[in-house]
């Protein structure tokens, strides 16, 4: 009878350590789809009346589309627009932080800048209804009488400022700082080496950025990015507070518009029956749209992998 | 192409810090000269100073005078890229672009230098940085994939072949084999043995049999102590350095009594 000596038992309470971590690393991957899974059950079963009921009997009285989709398109717009400011401005503070301004001013900067991610909503919301909206009443005047011919800045302007590019650039506010601090660490990884290869060929600071950094970054922009848009997108209080809701219409600087996460907001407290159930399917819309564009997101890295570095 | 560097007794600073003292040196052109010292001697700290790449960890600054063919590098209203478009840096560890195809490396310290360059004459240079770096058979089928999927040998002459895309008149060469298995660092080596017919070399390198092999002149760079600054001890002929050291301390290190 031979004993094989490399089956000795010294090891087993190393190996115990190692089944409660991997046993919890998986529990923890396991909880998050039963949570996602979960999410996507509820919001099906509770909306299920909707598609069910007869057109007629839904707000608007056409069927859940013609409710559904002028606030998916409000929607839309207001992350657009919110994007569309925040992700230049974002990037911009983030490459100053990581490698122009000088290190006394980088660090403080770069503190300020993640607390304002930790402001409540509602904060920003009651800023751009109170402060924001009223100052960009003379601006929305003159968009209007100036650029007034395309359909996005029709007259007349709103006079309270309560519109969709106000609540667009109060949701930019919100996600700057987002976008900011995660691609902010992302360029600071980039690698050194890197970096001094650009240089070492001749490179200027910004082409070196542009060679380097960037490049490197990429799939880290878009990821920020893509969080930035996951607030934007659901982000319910600031935008109740600072839009004046109502029809789709082009004109982002008139009262009017509306989005998916606001409309079920301001309506869920008095909302029954058929009324809840069609909220709730707007939910599962808004879920999709989420669901939807993180997937181009992933698509769009997956593509790059071949040259991501990753290698 | 080719010119000579004359350093004037040059100090290197880091903040407050002295780390290299007093360096008076003639490297010619069309010359190998290799640069050798224990870790920590300033050989590296001293090499980045000739193509004022030193100034990117913050604090870097140097006294004295480094004259490219006469041209002082750190003269007034001199642009430090400027310089290193013309002193070109082959680093430790092979570091192309990872996001850039094979090709796309080659080409990078071209375009950079605000060049327009036509696709004809960019598949030319291409053609010949490959070639004059000893790549252009193994890669020439792939040149559209990463440079990254290269081994390590490869993607140091992959740098090689970029940094002499940008005609430099000098390569500056940091330790390039330290990372490299025997075969990589022997392709490297006969790679720089042609390289000086246009260009003049300038090699750090820790293994002595590597100096002896690729270099014209040595410089061996010594440090008293920590915290004391590097210093240039002896430079000669690799022949003399190696056989008939003048000084006690290049005696000890090439012999292999310490360092």
């Amino acid at each position: 009878m031979t004993t094989n000596a490399l089956t000795s038992k010294s090891s087993t309470s190393g190996r115990a350590g190692d089944k409660i971590f991997s046993g919890a690393a998986l529990g923890a991957g396991v909880l998050i789809l039963i949570t996602l899974f979960a999410v996507a059950v509820f919001l099906l079963i509770q909306a299920l009346p909707t598609f069910m009921a007869d057109p007629a009997d839904i707000s608007g009285g056409e069927g859940f589309f013609a409710y559904i989709w002028p606030i998916v398109i409000g929607t839309v717009i207001a992350a657009a627009i919110a994007l569309l400011i925040a992700t230049p401005i974002g990037l911009g503070v983030a490459l100053f932080i990581s490698h122009f301004a000088p290190r006394r001013i980088a660090g403080p900067l770069g503190y300020v800048i993640d607390l304002l991610a930790a402001i409540p909503s509602v904060i920003y919301g009651a800023w751009g209804y109170m402060v924001l909206a009223p100052a960009l009443v003379p601006g929305y005047d003159w968009l209007a009488a100036n650029m007034g011919f395309i359909p996005i800045f029709e007259g007349p302007a709103s006079q309270t400022g309560k519109t969709m590019l106000t609540a667009g650039i109060v949701l930019a506010v919100m996600v700057l700082p987002i976008i900011t601090s995660l691609s902010r660490e992302i360029f600071l990884q980039t690698p050194k080496l890197h970096e001094e290869a650009a240089l070492a060929l001749g490179a200027t600071r910004w082409e070196m950025i542009t060679t380097a950094v960037l490049p490197f970054a990429r799939p880290g922009i878009i990821s920020a990015v893509m969080l930035g848009l996951g607030r934007a997108l659901g982000e319910t209080m600031a935008v109740a507070l600072v839009l004046s809701t109502g029809g789709l219409i082009p004109s982002l600087i008139q009262s009017g518009n509306q989005t998916i996460a606001a409309e079920i907001a301001l309506n869920f407290p008095e909302a029954f029956g058929l009324r809840l159930a069609e909220l709730i399917a707007a939910g599962l819309v808004l879920f999709l749209i989420t669901l939807v564009v993180n997937m181009i997101a992933r698509a769009i890295i997956a593509r790059h992998k071949e040259f991501s570095g990753a290698n | 192409m080719a010119k000579r560097i004359d350093v004037n007794d040059l100090n290197v600073y880091y903040s407050k810090f002295l780390a290299v003292e007093g360096v008076s040196i003639n490297i010619e052109p069309k010359s190998v000269t290799a640069f050798i010292g224990p870790s920590g001697c300033g050989k590296s700290t001293f090499l980045r100073t000739l193509n004022r790449m030193h100034e990117v960890i913050p604090g870097g600054r140097v006294e004295g005078e480094v004259l490219l063919d006469g041209d002082d590098l750190y003269g007034p209203g001199v642009d430090p890229v400027t310089v290193r478009s013309q002193i070109g840096m082959v680093f430790q560890r092979p570091n192309p672009f990872p996001t850039m195809s094979i090709k796309d490396n080659v080409l990078a310290g071209v375009k950079l230098n605000g060049q327009k360059i036509s696709k004809s004459d960019a598949d030319a240079l291409v053609e010949k940085s490959l070639r004059g770096a000893n790549l252009w058979n193994e890669v020439k089928d792939r040149l559209d994939k990463p440079g990254s999927g290269l081994s390590g040998g490869q993607q140091q002459r992959l740098c090689i072949a970029r940094t002499i895309a940008v005609k430099p008149d000098v390569i500056l060469m940091d330790e390039p084999c330290s990372a490299l298995d025997p075969i990589s660092t022997l392709a490297i080596e006969d790679l720089i043995n042609e390289l000086k017919n246009d260009y003049t070399v300038v090699i750090v390198t820790h293994n002595m049999q590597q100096a002896a092999r690729v270099s014209d002149k040595t410089a061996f760079f010594n440090i008293a102590g920590t915290g004391k600054p590097g210093k240039l001890i002896e430079f000669n002929d690799t022949a003399a350095i190696f056989s008939n050291p003048e000084q006690k301390a290049t005696e000890d290190y090439v012999s292999g009594r310490f360092g």
